[in-house]
């Protein structure tokens, strides 16, 4: 019988690590802000029909960079944690919370114990009740959550564009602002055209399921009217 | 499609798969004079770009009225309606199911069902439950929506064992739902506006009341008001409360 080989936790872990981050590095990024009447979620996505947003719930939206498959694989999962719960209890009882809380449970469970770690970053967006708090949380490849304020970036540029907007935080209010701050945040990280948009929104005037993709013509009418 | 436990984009296949759908191990003859409440008629009928669909709010058990004010007429998804008849408690939750299966597949695959998929869907869930049709438990839906390919409205009518049938004018369930059709036998023409539809709903389901006593008509002096939406391109609106009022006293001043 063979003994494998001892590797220390800290040099599995950095390993590890450094194999997600390279992965993620090199995914386009997804911003998720807040404006006055609900939340944005704005991604470069070249691609028309592989979304990057999507819902999950009628006050709760998804967004995932890194590998396709796998974030869509947490997509459907947390589709179904949902639906469930909706359906066993009520609508009112799906929250981003818990959601957010089972993506951290699935992405740190699948770090230590699966032969790679999943190449993926998570962004939960969810549009308070009656104008209480939105919420926007973040999960990294390791399972690691963080509940951010106001706005929230994710992928390979995701520090760079949550400096240009925290320093800029004054000039999201309207929809049409905030969706040209993001989308100059962007442009001035990439240091290049975007290759794309592709945008959502949690608006409370949209009815019961606040969910709503903004159409490419209506994202560029939005820019082309800011100048 | 499906991942490693065989789930797909249906939901009760995942409440399957988690060991969540009750079953009972109940021969036909083991039935103890079991009494659950009934919901009584629902009719829909197709007019000049959409279709109606008007339920009383009356359950009976027997000859006992035992709600005044139940809810028969369901909002299936954006375009889509669905109404019941039968076995109240188990109707209204396999309503519940339908909607939830409905959104789930769109959330899923990123786009709605066609109209008529979603039909033979609710076809099949019914046939599911034909066990429970031996115990006396019947269950038969009715289901309306807008076609968003065709531009059309369009309504499915269903038996106890799941057989789907499309209609081209109209439909009704339920015990009163033979005297609401005679009433739109006589009454429907093709090429109606929604406001004329609704009227002519309006009055089926006050006939039907006058015939069956189980069917509960509008109650005016309690407010118990028929439930009454229409699906368009426009997608599922439920129609103003007063405008329903106005339209069940005209109507009860009407039918004799």
């Amino acid at each position: 019988m063979t003994l494998p080989f001892y590797v220390p936790p800290e040099q599995l872990v950095k390993d590890r690590a450094e194999f997600a981050r390279k992965g993620i590095a090199r995914g386009r990024s997804i911003v998720g802000a807040e404006y006055d009447q609900g939340v944005l979620v704005l991604a470069e996505n070249p691609s028309a029909t592989l979304h990057k947003i999507s819902e999950i719930y009628d006050r709760v939206a998804f967004a995932g960079v890194g590998k396709f498959n796998e974030f869509e694989a947490l997509r459907v999962a947390g589709t179904r944690h949902a639906d469930l719960r909706g359906y066993l209890y009520s609508r009112s009882d799906v929250n981003a919370k818990s959601l957010a809380n089972s993506f951290s449970q699935t992405l740190g469970n699948i770090f230590t114990h699966e032969v790679k770690p999943y190449e993926v970053e998570i962004l939960i967006a969810e549009l308070g009740i009656d104008g209480s708090s939105n919420h926007l949380y973040r999960v990294t490849y390791d399972g690691t959550l963080s509940d951010e304020r106001h706005h929230c970036a994710i992928g390979g540029q995701a520090d760079a564009l949550s400096k240009i907007l925290e320093a800029r935080s004054e000039q999201l209010g309207s929809l049409a602002d905030t969706v040209n701050a993001v989308a100059a945040a962007f442009v001035e990280v990439l240091d290049r055209e975007v290759d794309g948009w592709e945008a959502a929104i949690l608006d409370p005037a949209v009815g019961r399921r606040t969910f709503r993709r903004l159409p490419d013509t209506e994202v560029e009418e939005i820019l082309h009217s800011a100048g | 499609m499906s991942d490693e436990n065989g789930r797909g984009v249906s939901f009760t296949e995942l409440l399957a798969s988690l060991d969540m759908i009750p079953t009972w191990d109940i021969a036909p003859t083991d039935r103890f004079g079991l009494e659950a409440p009934v919901a009584t008629t629902v009719l829909s009928l197709r007019f000049n770009g959409g279709v109606a669909m008007l339920g009383d709010r009356q359950a009976t058990e027997g000859h006992l009225v035992t709600h005044r004010r139940i809810q028969k007429v369901f909002e299936a998804d954006h375009f889509s309606a669905v109404a019941i008849s039968g076995t109240a408690g188990i109707a209204i939750d396999l309503v519940r199911l339908f909607q939830t299966e409905l959104e789930h597949y769109e959330k899923l695959e990123g786009t709605r069902l066609s109209l008529e998929g979603k039909a033979t869907y609710l076809g099949r869930m019914v046939r599911q439950q034909l066990p429970l049709v031996f115990q006396g438990l019947i269950v038969v839906p009715l289901f309306c929506g807008y076609d968003e390919a065709e531009r059309i409205g369009r309504l499915y009518t269903f038996d106890v064992v799941g057989g789907r049938y499309e209609e081209h004018e109209y439909g009704a369930t339920g015990s009163g739902g033979r005297d609401a059709k005679a009433y739109l036998r006589s009454a429907y023409r093709a090429d109606l506006n929604e406001e004329d539809a609704l009227d002519i709903g309006m009055r089926a389901l006050v006939a039907a009341a006058q015939e069956d006593t189980a069917t509960g008509g509008p109650d005016l002096s309690r407010g118990i008001l028929p439930s009454v939406v229409t699906v368009t391109e426009i997608g599922f609106v439920e129609v103003d409360p007063a405008k329903i009022a106005a339209m069940a006293t005209a109507a009860l001043g009407d039918i004799r």
